[in-house]
């Protein structure tokens, strides 16, 4: 069964790798629904955020692709009912249009959105939150012009993770688990090989 | 002809001035800094060709050609083939240069190729002025996007303090975990610059680059137990055998459990041809006891390698009823094709012993008469009316048993694309590890001529004999220029059937014999082979076949032998596409 799964994607922040790593994608044929990179909480490690619509089997061996790209460190795969999310959303409507439509109230109470700018011609709101939320909005200013609309990539926290931090102590010690192992080397940043 | 390389004096001497390693602290250029590398690593033989944006580099291998043995291929697919060829017989990287441009796109095949058989590789290309990327300048192309799915790792070095440092993660992933071809495009700003040099120090190890997964002992101890609990356990291995460097490892694995084994056309040669474990062929053109009977095992132990289409035939009605057991060194392989039972993950080097130490001394006699019941039955249908066909024309089957009896199965064979490939790899004996060079997974026409250049580079003491067809050889044969000026040894046996077999073949099965576009002309080889100052006959009668190939083998040099075998003959037996290994045809 398909379902929306989001990968999140540790790694070297290094030029290429990001189209090495949708290219993954497009050869198979698999569309990104939403991608986000951003430093993470390591220093000099970078974290993709990855949605799509696969089923677990596809999703796993994509998360395998990944993860064997050489500046990868380690790709996760999350449901959502696993993972934090977030989306950030952006509208610009006609300012005559939903001051004289009283919309603005409207908006900011029950939509939880802020404005951001406002001036003569045109008001810009914000909204983040999930996708069915941000989208709710998109047909409410519908009906009052909207000019523009753009939403951000989805940003995730696993639920579970103990981040990336732990494995990297976990290291210290004399018979690391599965998983440090596997990045047993991510602690010695100085002494390991880079560029 | 002479088989003494040409070199030209003058470069020698000069090469002589600059014989000692540069020491740190010197100021030096770029492309210094690149042979220092290459020198480091332990290359000695590099397959080039030169252009603009790599001159400096050229430049400065005016005074390594001590060290460094730089052959000048007819065209950078042949260079990248040749690299592979290197590789392939000597276990090492394999190293080529190009230009930039149609230089370095003229190597995409090559990397591919490379890329899905594991072959490690460093290539060199230069690439126009840091400052005119971008500008569509003359011979500018985005070659690191271009080789992105076709490479294990590529940089772009734009800066010359970063070429030893590159170069040597280059090759430590090039060659680590499972091998692959890795591509440095170095601007010509970086090959000029000069800067201090910091000396060389070899990588062993990327912080987010795990080349070898752990080993689990608990899944070990799991397959130790499904194969001492198996009636019919079948084992069935690839190039990661070789690739390992683990044929001792894995032959004392089948002999202690008494496992009947199979190899890939990419594991040809890991077990010697002749023993007693070794049922044979798998795959597309296999042979018959070992595709029926992946079906009827009731555990498949996989070693090294990934399930290819051309393997498994129609993947939903591949051995189902077994419990598969799959080595490998790539999590990524477990699982992508064949679901396991138990995945054994890591260097089966390492995996392969710790297995046999837990596994039990069986009896399986009756077992293995079931494989040696098929094979008799394929010996009478399909190996003896090859080997002996009726009337004069002569086949490829009895061309490679002939072969075989002279050399007695001690050459390197490097086969091209196509139906004598097929049978080179069903007929062919050997008895040493990588003597099987062959484009198993990007089947690659034109692979043939270059890599046997390359393998005989790798493999200074052994026979090459590269075994191609008459349309394959049209693809690369400007090579024979490389081996006119280099003198390569190469014995090439073209088996001309006069058409692009394999796909005529395919179009007699299953396009009602429309042959479409597969009638395909050739010049006169043995003339062409005399232009190039290489010796050669051509012969289409039987009794001339062994004095002919002795004549081949003897020969002080290249030699290059036209046979012509017969024009619609088919490679059988044949899993047709799309049907399972167990629907195998035997004619
Ligand atoms: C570069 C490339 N182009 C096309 C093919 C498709 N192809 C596979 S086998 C074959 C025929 C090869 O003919 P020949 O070299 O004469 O060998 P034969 O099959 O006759 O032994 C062709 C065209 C290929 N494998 N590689
Ligand atoms: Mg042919």
């Amino acid at each position: 069964m398909k379902q929306q799964y989001t990968i999140t994607v540790y790694a070297e922040d290094q030029i290429g790798l990001l189209a090495r790593i949708t290219i993954i994608f497009s050869r198979r044929k698999i569309n990104i629904d939403s991608l986000n990179t951003s430093s993470s909480e390591i220093p000099g490690i970078h974290r993709f955020n990855i949605v799509i619509d696969e089923t677990e089997e596809v999703v796993k061996k994509l998360c395998k692709q990944i993860e064997k790209q050489v500046e990868v460190l380690k790709a996760y795969y999350n449901l959502n009912d696993e993972i934090i999310w977030q989306e950030l959303a952006l509208y610009k409507v006609p300012t005559s249009q939903v001051t004289e439509k009283m919309v603005v109230e409207r908006v900011l109470r029950e939509y939880g959105a802020r404005v951001v700018s406002i001036n003569s011609d045109y008001t810009v709101f914000e909204c983040t939150g999930h996708r069915e939320e941000t989208d709710r909005l998109v047909k409410l200013f519908e009906e009052y012009g909207l000019i523009e609309f753009v939403r951000g990539g989805r940003v995730a926290i696993i639920k579970s993770s103990e981040g990336f931090h732990k494995k990297i102590k976990e290291f210290e010690a004399r018979e690391p688990g599965e998983e440090v192992v596997e990045n047993e080397y991510l602690s010695e940043q100085d002494k390991v090989f880079s560029m | 002809m002479e088989t003494i390389r040409i070199k030209d004096k003058e470069q020698k001497n000069a090469a002589k001035e600059a014989e000692k390693t540069i020491q740190p602290g010197a100021t030096i250029t770029g492309s210094q800094a690149v042979m220092e590398a290459l020198i480091a690593e332990g290359v000695a033989t590099i397959f080039g060709y030169p252009g603009g944006a790599i001159m400096p580099i050229y430049d400065a291998l005016y005074d390594y050609t001590n060290r460094l043995e730089h052959i000048l291929v007819r065209h950078e697919q042949g260079g990248i083939h040749a690299a592979q060829g290197f590789a392939r017989t000597s276990g090492e990287v394999g190293v080529a240069f190009a230009t930039s441009g149609p230089g370095a796109t003229n190597l995409v095949t090559g990397l591919a190729d490379a890329q899905i058989d594991s072959t490690p590789l460093v290539c060199i290309t230069g690439q126009v002025f840091a400052h005119l990327l971008g500008t569509d300048a003359f011979q500018e192309t985005d070659v690191i996007n271009v080789t992105m799915p076709v490479t294990k790792w590529n940089y772009q070095v734009t800066d010359a303090s970063e070429i030893p440092n590159t170069l040597a993660k280059a090759f430590y992933i090039a060659r680590s975990g499972r091998p692959g071809p890795v591509l440095v495009d170095i601007t010509k700003n970086a090959q000029i610059q000069q800067f201090e040099y910091p000396g060389y120090q070899r990588c062993h190890h990327v912080r987010s680059y795990r080349p070898k997964p752990i080993i689990r002992k608990e899944y070990i101890t799991e397959a130790a137990k499904l194969i001492n609990e198996a009636q019919k356990p079948f084992v069935i291995f690839g190039q990661g055998v070789i690739l390992g460097q683990a044929e001792n490892e894995f032959k004392t694995f089948i002999e202690k459990g008494n496992l009947p084994a199979a190899w890939t056309i990419m594991g040809e040669s890991a077990l010697p041809s002749d023993h007693p474990l070794g049922v044979g062929m798998l795959g597309m053109h296999g042979n018959y006891g070992p595709n029926v009977l992946t079906n009827e095992c009731d555990v498949l132990i996989a070693v090294g390698m990934r399930f290819d289409d051309r393997v498994t035939g129609r993947l939903d009605k591949y051995a189902k009823q077994a419990k598969v057991i799959h080595l490998d060194i790539d999590p990524a392989e477990v699982d992508k094709n064949v679901k396991t039972t138990v995945p054994v993950w890591g260097d089966c080097k390492e995996t392969l012993p710790l297995l046999t130490a837990l596994i039990e001394k069986k009896d399986r006699a009756a077992w293995l008469q079931v494989f040696a019941a098929y094979a008799a039955e394929e010996d009478k249908e399909c190996i003896q009316p090859e080997m002996h066909p009726k009337g004069d024309v002569m086949s490829m089957a009895e061309v490679m048993a002939a072969l075989n009896e002279l050399t007695n199965g001690d050459a390197v064979i490097v086969t091209d694309v196509g139906q004598h490939q097929m049978v080179a790899c069903r007929y062919a004996k050997f008895t040493k590890s990588r003597s099987n060079v062959t484009s198993g997974g990007l089947g690659t026409m034109g692979f043939g001529l270059p890599a046997a250049i390359g393998a005989k580079y790798g493999a200074p003491d052994r026979t090459v004999v590269a075994i191609i067809g008459d349309g394959g050889f049209q693809m690369t044969l400007q090579e024979l220029g490389t081996i006119m000026q280099f003198g390569a040894a190469v014995k090439i046996l073209i088996l001309n059937n006069e058409f692009l077999g394999m796909v005529r073949q395919w179009q007699q099965l299953f396009h009602d014999k429309r042959y479409s576009f597969v009638n395909i002309t050739s010049p006169d080889f043995v003339m062409l082979a005399k232009s190039y100052g290489i010796e050669g006959q051509s012969i289409d009668q039987r009794a001339a076949l062994k004095a002919a190939l002795k004549t081949m083998l003897d020969h002080d040099g290249a030699y290059l032998l036209e046979v012509k075998v017969g024009k619609e003959n088919n490679v059988f037996p044949m899993v047709p596409q799309g049907s399972s290994v167990a629907e195998i045809r035997l004619k």
